[in-house]
C-alpha cells in the first residue's frame, strides 16, 4: 500500500469524523441558546474555543451569536475547521486514495460532499438549523456504514478507522478541557441550575446524555461526567474507548507488516495514563493538565503514525 | 454539410426505412413512452454525478468539475461491420509499432524514400533519446486509439491515430455499465458484444510487457499527474479496475537501478508504468528540467531495461499529422498489404503545390495545426467567418509547416434523444487498441462521441460534444 494513501485515508476518516463532531457541537450550543439565552453569548464562545477557531472568528465577526457562529462553522470556506471546508477536504482525499475505496464507500462519500454542498448552498435559516445538521451527521454515518459493511480488515482499514479514532479523541478532550472547569467539584456551585446545564451540554455535544442516564439514571453529577467520558470503555466516544481503539489497530498493523514502530511506543505511554486510573486520581492531579497532556499526546501520536508509515516521505 | 440532408444516417436510410443493425432497437425504441426516456436520461446524469466520472475544466477558478454529456441512444455496429473495421485497425497499429521500432533504429523507410528524413529528424515528436531502445518484449504502443469518422455504408475513414496517451476508455465501460443499469431489458433481447473485459486485457498486456528484471507477478502503476489533472477519474478509474497502485511522480524513486514506490512498508520497485504524463514531463534530468510530475532519471532506468513504460517515450512521431498523411504508405511499407482502413486525403501545406491548392479553397477545407488537438487551432472551412479564413490564410503564409488541410466530410450522424423526439447529430468513433508482445486486442466497439448541438461536427468534450454507448452486435 502506498504511503500516501494511507495518510489519504488516515485524513479522509478524520475529515468525515471531524464534520460530524461540529454538528454535534453545534447541536448542543444551539440547544442552549434556545432554552437558556442569558447562557448563549458564553456557550457560543465556548463552540467556538473547542473547534480551535476563536481567532478567525473574531476576525470575521464581531458578535457570538447563533447566526455568526452557525454560518461560520459551517458554510464559511476561509474557515479551514468548518463543515463545507472538511466535508470537500474528505472527498479530495478519497479521490486520492479511490483505488483503496470499495464502490459503495466512494459514493457514500461523494454523495456526502454533493448533499452537503447544496445544503449549505445558501444561509441557513434558524428553523431549518435542525435539520441540516441531522443531514451532516446522517451523510457521515452513512459512508462509516459502508467502510463497516463492505471494506476488507486489513492495513486500509486499519488506517481509516485510526484517522477517526484519534479526530474523535482529540474532539472528547477538547469539549471536556474547555469546559473543565464545569467539572471541577471545589469551585463548582454544586447543584445550581447554570451547572446541570452546562453539565448537560457537554453530555449532548457527544450524543451521550441518554447513554449516562441509562447507566446512572438522574444522578448526573460532574465526576460522573468525567468518569463516563474519560475513563468508560463502552462509552464509544470516551478518552478510554477511543484509545483502546487506536491500539487495537496499530496493533493489527504491526502483525500485518510483522514490525512494531515508535508509534506503538507512543499509544502504549497514552494507554498507561488511562488504564487502571480512578477519575478521582485524575481530578486530584488536575484535570486540565490532564486533558492538555492528552491533547498534546495525541498530536505526537499522529505525527508518530505519519512518519512511521510513510505519508508524505 | 451540416445540413442533414445529405448525410449518412447511421439508424434511417434516406427513404426512413430503419437499417438492419438498429430494427430491433428501433422497435423497442418505438414502443417506449418518450417522457420515460426522458426522465431515464436525467438519471443517468445522476448516475454520472453519484459515480464521480466528471472531468476538470482547466483554466476554472472554482477547479469545478463537469460531466460529458451522456446520450442514451446506443450507437449500432454490426458484427459484419466491426470484423471488417477491426482487421483495419489491427493492420494499422501492426504498421505503427513496426514503423516506430524502424525509426529509432535502422530507419528503413527513409532509406527506402517512402518518408522524407526532414520529417523525421525535424520533427518535435522524434525522441532522440529513444534511438536504439528497444522496448521489453518490443511493444512501442501498448495502448492505442484509433479515431475513425463515417460517411457511407462501407465508407470509414481514419482521422487520427492516437499512439501517445489516448483517453476515453473510461467513458466506454462507464456508458455501457449505466445502460445496463438502465436499460437492462434491451440487454436480453438485444445480444451485444461485452465490453467488460478491458480491464482485463489491459492488465495482461501490461503483464506480457513486463521487463526480464521482473521476477514473478509483475507489479504495476498508473502514473498520473494527479488528482487536478482532466483525466483524473480515468487514471483511478482504470488503475482500481486493474488493481494497480495509482501513483504520482513524488511516490516514486529510483533506487539500485529499479523504480521504486513509497509504501507503507518501504520502497518497492516497479516493474510497468502505464503513464498518464506526457513525454516531456516524466523525466525533469532527461526531458523537461522543471517539471515536477515524473521522477528524476527514470529513462535511464527504462534504457537499461529496468522498467516497462506503456507507452514508450516518443511514440507521438507515429500519430504526428504531419506523419499521418504517410500512413498508407506506412501501412504498406510494413505490412506488404494493401490498407484496409482509408486515410482522409490530406495537403501537406509544406509542399508548395498543396500549399496553393489550399490557398484558393480555404473555405471548403478543414486546417489543422500539426502539433494541435482537442480541436484547437483548428479552422473549419465551411462554418467560419470571414475574418477567422483570412487570419488562417495569414498563418498559412507565415508557416505553412505548420499545417496540413483536410476536405470536410459529411460526418455520418446518428439519432439522440431530445425533448422533440430523435434528432440526427454527427459523430465519430474512437475504438481502444491493446498490444502486447504476442497479441493484438481490440474491444468490440469503442467511444462514440457525438456532437450534441444541431449541424455541428464538433466532437471534443471541451467543446460541447457527448458520448454514446457503442454496441456491436452479436449477429
Amino acid at each position: 500500500m502506498l504511503g500516501k494513501s494511507a495518510g489519504g485515508l488516515y485524513w479522509m476518516f478524520r475529515y468525515l469524523e471531524r464534520s460530524e463532531n461540529l454538528a454535534r457541537l453545534l447541536e448542543a450550543g444551539f440547544r442552549i441558546a434556545l432554552t437558556r439565552s442569558t447562557a448563549a453569548t458564553s456557550e457560543w464562545q465556548s463552540v467556538i474555543a473547542t473547534a480551535g477557531v476563536t481567532s478567525g472568528f473574531e476576525s470575521r465577526h464581531g458578535e457570538y451569536n447563533a447566526a455568526n457562529v452557525v454560518d461560520y462553522m459551517l458554510r464559511d470556506r476561509e474557515n479551514t475547521s468548518s463543515v463545507r471546508y472538511v466535508t470537500e477536504q474528505a472527498r479530495t482525499n478519497a479521490r486520492l486514495v479511490r483505488t483503496a475505496l470499495t464502490r459503495e464507500v466512494w459514493e457514500a462519500t461523494n454523495e456526502c460532499w454533493m448533499v452537503l454542498n447544496q445544503a449549505l448552498q445558501r444561509p441557513i435559516r434558524e428553523r431549518d438549523l435542525p435539520e441540516v445538521l441531522a443531514l451532516i451527521k446522517q451523510q457521515s454515518t452513512l459512508v462509516r456504514g459502508t467502510l463497516y459493511g463492505t471494506m476488507l480488515r486489513n492495513d486500509i482499514y486499519n488506517f481509516a478507522r485510526l484517522g477517526t479514532f484519534i479526530e474523535r479523541a482529540d474532539n472528547t478532550a477538547r469539549i471536556l478541557d474547555v469546559k473543565y472547569y464545569v467539572l471541577l467539584p471545589s469551585l463548582s456551585h454544586i447543584g445550581s441550575s447554570l451547572d446541570n446545564v452546562q453539565w448537560e451540554t457537554i453530555l449532548r455535544s457527544l450524543s451521550a446524555n441518554r447513554s449516562y442516564r441509562w447507566l446512572n439514571g438522574e444522578d448526573i453529577n460532574p465526576s460522573g461526567i468525567a468518569d463516563f467520558l474519560i475513563l468508560d470503555r463502552s462509552m464509544p466516544r470516551s478518552l478510554a474507548h477511543c484509545v483502546q481503539e487506536i491500539l487495537s489497530n496499530l496493533n493489527n498493523l504491526s502483525a500485518q507488516y510483522g514490525e512494531r514502530k515508535p508509534c506503538h511506543d507512543c499509544v502504549d505511554k497514552i494507554f498507561e495514563t488511562l488504564d487502571q486510573r480512578t477519575i478521582d486520581s485524575i481530578l486530584a492531579s488536575g484535570l486540565h493538565e490532564f486533558l492538555k497532556n492528552f491533547i498534546y499526546g495525541m498530536g505526537e501520536l499522529s505525527s508518530q503514525i505519519e512518519q512511521d508509515y510513510r505519508f508524505y516521505s | 454539410m451540416g445540413d442533414g440532408k445529405n448525410d449518412y444516417d447511421e439508424m434511417f436510410g434516406g427513404d426512413g426505412t430503419v437499417r438492419d443493425a438498429y430494427r430491433e432497437y428501433h422497435n423497442w425504441i418505438d414502443a417506449e413512452d418518450p417522457a420515460q426516456l426522458l426522465k431515464k436520461s436525467a438519471e443517468a446524469e445522476t448516475f454520472f454525478r453519484r459515480t464521480g466520472i466528471t472531468f476538470n475544466v482547466y483554466g476554472d477558478s472554482q477547479n469545478t468539475e463537469r460531466l460529458i454529456p451522456f446520450d442514451v441512444v446506443p450507437r449500432i455496429l454490426s458484427s459484419r461491420e466491426w470484423s471488417r473495421l477491426a482487421r483495419g485497425i489491427e493492420q494499422r497499429v501492426r504498421a505503427i509499432n513496426a514503423f516506430l521500432h524502424d525509426i529509432y533504429h535502422r530507419q528503413e523507410i527513409i532509406r527506402a524514400g517512402r518518408v522524407p528524413e526532414r520529417l523525421i529528424s525535424e520533427n518535435s515528436a522524434f525522441e532522440p533519446k529513444m534511438i536504439g531502445v528497444s522496448p521489453p518484449g518490443g511493444v512501442y504502443t501498448h495502448i492505442v486509439g484509433i479515431d475513425l469518422v463515417r460517411t457511407g455504408d462501407n465508407e470509414f475513414f481514419v482521422l487520427e491515430d492516437n499512439a501517445r496517451t489516448p483517453s476515453g476508455v473510461s467513458y466506454m465501460l462507464e456508458n455501457r455499465e449505466t445502460m445496463l443499469q438502465m436499460f437492462p431489458e434491451l440487454f436480453s433481447k438485444i445480444p451485444v458484444q461485452s465490453v467488460s473485459d478491458y480491464p482485463k486485457a489491459l492488465r495482461r498486456a501490461l503483464a506480457r510487457s513486463a521487463p526480464s528484471v521482473c521476477s514473478g507477478r509483475p507489479v504495476i502503476a498508473v502514473l498520473t499527474p494527479g488528482i487536478h489533472n482532466s483525466a483524473y477519474f480515468e487514471h483511478s478509474f482504470l488503475a482500481d479496475q486493474m488493481g494497480a497502485e495509482l501513483v504520482e511522480g513524488h511516490d516514486l524513486r529510483v533506487i539500485d537501478g529499479r523504480v521504486a514506490m513509497r509504501t507503507t512498508k518501504g520502497y518497492e520497485p516497479i516493474d510497468v508504468i502505464y503513464r498518464r504524463v506526457d513525454d516531456e514531463f516524466l523525466d525533469p534530468l532527461n526531458f523537461n528540467p522543471d517539471s515536477i510530475l515524473g521522477v528524476p532519471g527514470i529513462m535511464d532506468v527504462y534504457r537499461a531495461g529496468g522498467i516497462t513504460l506503456a507507452n514508450a517515450p516518443g511514440t507521438g512521431i507515429a500519430d504526428d499529422k504531419a506523419i499521418y498523411s504517410y500512413m498508407p504508405e506506412i501501412v504498406h511499407f510494413y505490412t506488404g498489404e494493401t490498407p484496409i482502413l482509408k486515410n482522409v486525403e490530406t495537403w501537406r501545406c509544406s509542399e508548395p503545390d498543396s500549399l496553393a491548392y489550399v490557398l484558393d479553397n480555404l473555405e471548403h477545407l478543414v486546417v489543422k495545426e500539426v502539433h494541435g488537438s482537442g480541436g484547437y487551432g483548428m479552422l473549419i472551412g465551411p462554418t467560419a467567418s470571414k475574418r477567422e479564413i483570412a487570419r488562417f490564410r495569414k498563418l498559412l503564409k507565415a508557416k505553412p509547416g505548420n499545417y496540413i488541410a483536410q476536405p470536410t466530410l459529411a460526418l455520418s450522424t446518428v439519432p439522440i434523444l431530445t425533448k422533440a423526439g430523435l434528432a440526427p447529430r454527427h459523430v465519430d468513433l474512437r475504438p481502444f487498441v491493446l498490444v502486447s508482445p504476442d497479441s493484438i486486442d481490440i474491444t468490440p466497439g469503442g467511444l462514440t462521441r457525438v456532437a450534441l448541438k444541431k449541424g455541428s461536427l464538433v466532437v471534443n468534450s471541451s467543446q460541447g460534444g457527448g458520448t454514446k454507448d457503442t454496441w456491436v452486435l452479436d449477429d
